[in-house]
């Protein structure tokens, strides 16, 4: 089935809680609540420098992290202009290129904006750059929606190895890894706290055969 | 792992869960201008009919087109071999092609579940016999979940020819799994002898039950079935057990009509009936492209099939052994 | 005419002793039998059955060779402990003439591994229409004595009474296969739960009951004696029992399949399990092990019914009905009614080998194993225990239900009149 089973008894304050700085199962927190907060709100800024206060902008969160920082992506852009930046949300599972090394798995919604991304700036949003072969499904599944005027893309963690021509507009850090090892970012809305974890990959066999989400990006 | 969707018994809660849930998503591919997916490139679809159904056959067509399957459409009616040896035959053929997945209609019950032998691809039991018709129950759950919501508690009547109905059989189970009270109506005669091990409560009094449902499925019922004493007249049969306006008028608000089509207006529904606001019966068929399109992704989409996580093994496989001793 | 020493054979299942055949006849028979010149078989731990008596076998031949011949089906028959057959009569053509059932007879002796008993038709071409020429087959070389249309019930309830009444003149016996036509139009399997949830169209218990209820009280009426076929349900078991308490000569047979399978196997569409009559509930094969321990039921027949590959292989309602039996027989009657203690092997002797052959009417045959007797003889080891593969068989077809069973019990030898068929589970 699609979904792992949840750990049992996984501990309620996790050892790895980013603000502890702490460890979890060998994953050291790289970034913490705050660099994450200093980090979106820089994005903010420079999307709004980049594309002239944001007038045409629209945000599309990939899912599933990537829908969480486009929704704070678009309130942090709302703080700083005093405007609304309409923003969606990308499932690209049905676009991916590695759908024949797992079992299929279910779809997360794609929603965008009521005035959809025609002639618009979409930014896509996502937590980790990795391969770059998620983002080029994003590619293809927004061409199958609209005809952006541009797309750009921000992202919160670049760890580097790109496969694919494929490189970040807004880079939140800049993260070198090893290729063995994994990076998770954890955001309260959907992990219970923010934090960006660098550690061992899980031992589930090649770089793409496999194992944790965010590996593949 | 299920690598076949053969019958609705086979589908626990969360495959069905995950069937429905997947097809919401795909619903929206529906609306868009470019309705096409890219997921199912390089694969190979096989239509195998072997009793014409083009509505069923077209919708798993629009299907598999839109997940940019290459598809195959076999019609095996009329060949000249007798019966048998074409499904065999027919399955090298389909592995000689290299059938990614298979979807088979059949007039002989169980005819999927001997091709999923013969096949190294998915089967799915697109109707065999009287047996069931899984992608359509599925696709009736959906269309009953998006106008009434959640199925759990539910209570759905199903009315008509139950004992040939592949229709029935398959929802009666997939709607038990999905928590839904199910009772089937029907005149005794078509009412299979053991019915009182399904998990449905039986009537043979539709009035009784109409005001107690909130979904009404009436089935087809053919002409044919009075010849063999069935029922004495299609009239005695439409009165005591078709779905007319004034039976309507008497199910609760909000409760829903529907029909796996085709309909014999006038028999066991009425035109009021068929093209009323409680009708679901124009939603099911665009449904049904939609649930079929969520099934050929689980089970074709990945490395191996989505569903059958949790199904409980059948009491069938280790029955003549555990006779052994019995006595 | 080599002479041989079973040593330590137990008989019927009891204290080991020797049984020496010399000349196709028991010659001495308990322990210390005198073994000069004698080829000697070690028997220790084997039971000794008298050689098995099979009421209801089809050979196919003539016309459907390519599932089974006389010769394949007779070997298959020795291998499985047999010593005789009674060959179906619904070959191509039926055998409804003297000329047919002679020719099979002749086949069967040429073949030498069995005794053949042709099964004449009841009616020409097993059409339930006219009845055949009864009597030319029963003076004719093969001196026909169990008469049937099995595959097809006769129905018409006067030409059952006439073909009870008529076979009287040479003691003949009317094995009736007991199904109501209108009842099983389109038939496919046992109707319950299972059909109900596989959408196969039921075959209702009561079609066959009632045509044994009609069948007894036409027996009883006419004074004639009546065999019934492959009786499948409980509520047939009472009713053959109720006959039986009048004191009217009824008998019936079933089969090890119905001894120890059930509808529950048709859930995998698998046609190697569709069978005529089918496969029923486990209260009904509770109830036929039972009666055939308290001896309601005559005898086991195996309905052995060869098909060719091409006849199973392919969607359950367009496959052949039928299923092979013979190698596998008493060891599914072990598993069923020794291993369960409803029979000792005394009631095994009884059961598939004394009372067929009465029935038949067949002498030299379900003799006591003491001396004097023919030597009829199949030596059994209970004690090992092995997966069923048709693939070794001797049968021509494969159409086996038990394939995969772990079943107990192999055929050693069997004895046609003191000439081995069967030596170390080969053919001799």
């Amino acid at each position: 089935m699609v979904n792992a089973a949840p750990t049992p008894a996984q501990p309620s304050a996790a050892p790895g809680d980013g603000r502890h700085g702490g460890h979890d199962g060998g994953h050291k927190a790289v970034l913490e609540a705050s660099d994450i907060r200093r980090a979106l709100t820089r994005i903010a800024h420079e999307i709004l420098e980049r594309t002239k206060g944001g007038g045409d902008v629209v945000l599309v969160g990939v899912q599933t992290r990537g829908v969480t920082l486009a929704r704070r992506l678009a309130e942090r852009i709302g703080e700083v202009e005093g405007t609304s930046v309409p923003w969606g949300s990308l499932d690209v599972t049905m676009y991916r290129d590695d759908l024949r090394l797992k079992p299929a798995r279910a779809l997360g919604r794609t929603e965008l904006p009521a005035g959809g991304i025609d002639g618009r700036v979409v930014v896509l949003v996502d937590d980790v750059l990795f391969s770059g072969r998620t983002v080029r499904a994003a590619l293809d599944a927004l061409s199958d929606l609209g005809r952006p005027r541009a797309v750009q893309l921000a992202i919160l963690v670049d760890r580097g190895h790109r496969e694919l021509p494929i490189r970040a507009d807004y880079v939140g850090k800049n993260l070198p890894t090893s290729i063995r090892e994994n990076v998770k970012v954890m955001l309260a809305e959907v992990d219970g706290h923010d934090a960006v974890l660098l550690g061992p990959a899980a031992a589930s066999g090649p770089r793409h055969g496999g194992g944790v989400r965010t590996e593949v990006k | 792992m299920k690598r076949h969707l053969l019958s609705a018994g086979d589908l626990g809660k969360d495959d069905a869960l995950l069937i429905l849930d997947t097809a919401e998503e795909l619903a929206q591919v529906a609306d868009r201008s470019i309705k096409k997916l890219p997921t199912l490139r390089g694969r190979t679809v096989v239509n195998l009919f072997f009793e014409d159904s083009t509505r069923t056959r077209i919708s798993f067509e629009a299907a598999a087109k839109r997940l940019s399957a290459d598809v195959i459409n076999f019609s095996a009616k009329g060949s000249s071999v007798s019966k048998g040896e074409s499904l065999k035959d027919t399955a090298l053929t389909l592995e000689a092609m290299g059938a990614d997945g298979v979807v088979v209609r059949h007039n002989a019950s169980g005819a999927p579940h001997r091709l999923a032998n013969w096949v190294h691809g998915s089967v799915v039991n697109a109707g065999d016999g009287t047996h069931e018709h899984p992608t359509q129950a599925l696709l009736d759950a959906f269309s009953m979940r998006r106008r009434l919501g959640n199925l759990e508690g539910r209570r759905v009547s199903i009315v008509g020819d139950i004992l040939h109905s592949r229709v029935a059989r398959s929802n009666v189970l997939l709607l038990h799994t999905l928590g839904a009270e199910v009772t089937v109506v029907a005149p005794p005669t078509l009412m299979p002898v053991a019915v009182d091990a399904w998990p449905c409560e039986v009537s043979y009094d539709l009035d009784a039950v109409i005001p107690k449902s909130d979904v009404v499925m009436m089935l087809r019922v053919q002409r044919e079935r009075m010849n063999a004493a069935y029922f004495p007249t299609v009239r005695e049969y439409s009165r005591r057990y078709g779905l007319n306006g004034d039976r309507m008028g008497r199910m609760p608000e909000d409760s829903i009509v529907m029909h796996p089509g085709p309909m014999n207006r006038g028999i066991e529904i009425a035109a009021e009936v068929a093209d009323s606001q409680r009708s679901t019966i124009v939603e099911q068929v665009a449904n049904g492209v939609t649930v079929r399109m969520a099934v050929l992704y689980l089970l074709l989409g990945g490395s191996e099939s989505a569903l059958g996580g949790a199904v409980p093994v059948p009491a069938t496989a280790s029955a003549a052994v555990s006779m052994e001793r019995d006595a | 005419m080599t002479t041989y020493l079973l040593k330590g054979a137990r008989i019927l299942g009891g204290a080991p002793a020797d049984l020496l055949i010399r000349d196709g006849v028991i010659a001495e028979a308990g322990p210390g039998a005198d073994p000069a010149g004698a080829e000697v078989i070690d028997a220790d731990g084997l039971v000794a059955l008298p050689g098995l008596v099979d009421l209801h076998t089809h050979l196919r031949e003539p016309g459907r060779e390519d599932a089974e011949t006389v010769e394949s089906g007779t070997l298959a028959a020795a291998l499985g402990g047999y010593t005789a057959v009674h060959a179906m009569a619904n070959t191509e053509p039926v055998a409804d003439t003297a000329g047919v059932v002679e020719q099979v007879w002749r086949l069967g002796r040429e073949a030498g591994h069995c005794d053949v008993h042709p099964v004449g038709a009841v009616t020409r071409g097993i059409e339930g229409a006219q009845l055949a020429e009864l009597g030319a087959m029963a003076d004719s070389a093969a001196r026909v004595r169990v008469f049937s249309d099995d595959g097809h019930c006769v129905s018409d309830a006067v030409l059952m009474r006439r073909a009870l009444e008529y076979v009287k003149a040479f003691d003949g016996v009317i094995a009736q296969h007991a199904q109501e036509p209108r009842l099983t139009e389109g038939a496919q399997m046992n109707e319950g739960v299972m059909s109900a949830r596989l959408g196969l169209s039921g075959w209702p218990a009561v079609a066959e009951e009632a045509i044994i209820a009609r069948d007894c009280l036409l027996a009883a009426h006419v004074g004639s004696r009546l065999h019934v076929c492959h009786v499948s349900t409980a509520g047939s078991v009472e009713i053959i029992r109720w006959a039986k308490s009048k004191g009217w000569q009824v008998t019936a047979e079933v089969t090890p399949h119905h001894l120890l399978l059930t509808d529950d196997r048709a859930g995998t569409y698998d046609p190697i399990f569709k069978v005529n009559p089918p496969l029923r509930t486990g209260e009904d094969v509770t109830a036929l092990r039972e009666a055939l321990a308290d001896g309601t039921i005559d005898c086991v027949a195996t309905d052995h019914a060869p098909h060719p590959v091409e006849a199973k292989e392919t969607e359950w309602s367009a496959a052949s009905m039928g299923m092979i039996g013979l190698e596998t027989a008493l060891p599914v009657v072990q598993e069923a009614m020794v291993e369960t203690g409803l029979l000792d092997w005394a009631g095994v002797a009884d059961r598939m080998s004394v009372r067929p052959a009465r029935i038949g009417r067949i002498s030299g045959q379900g003799e006591a194993l003491t001396v004097g007797a023919a030597a009829n003889i199949t030596l059994y080891d209970p004690g090992v225990r092995a997966r069923v593969d048709p693939a070794g068989f001797a049968s021509k077809s494969r159409n086996s239900p038990f394939a995969g069973l772990d079943l107990p019990g192999r055929v050693v030898a069997t004895f046609l009149r003191g000439r081995p068929t069967v030596l170390d589970g080969k053919p001799a």
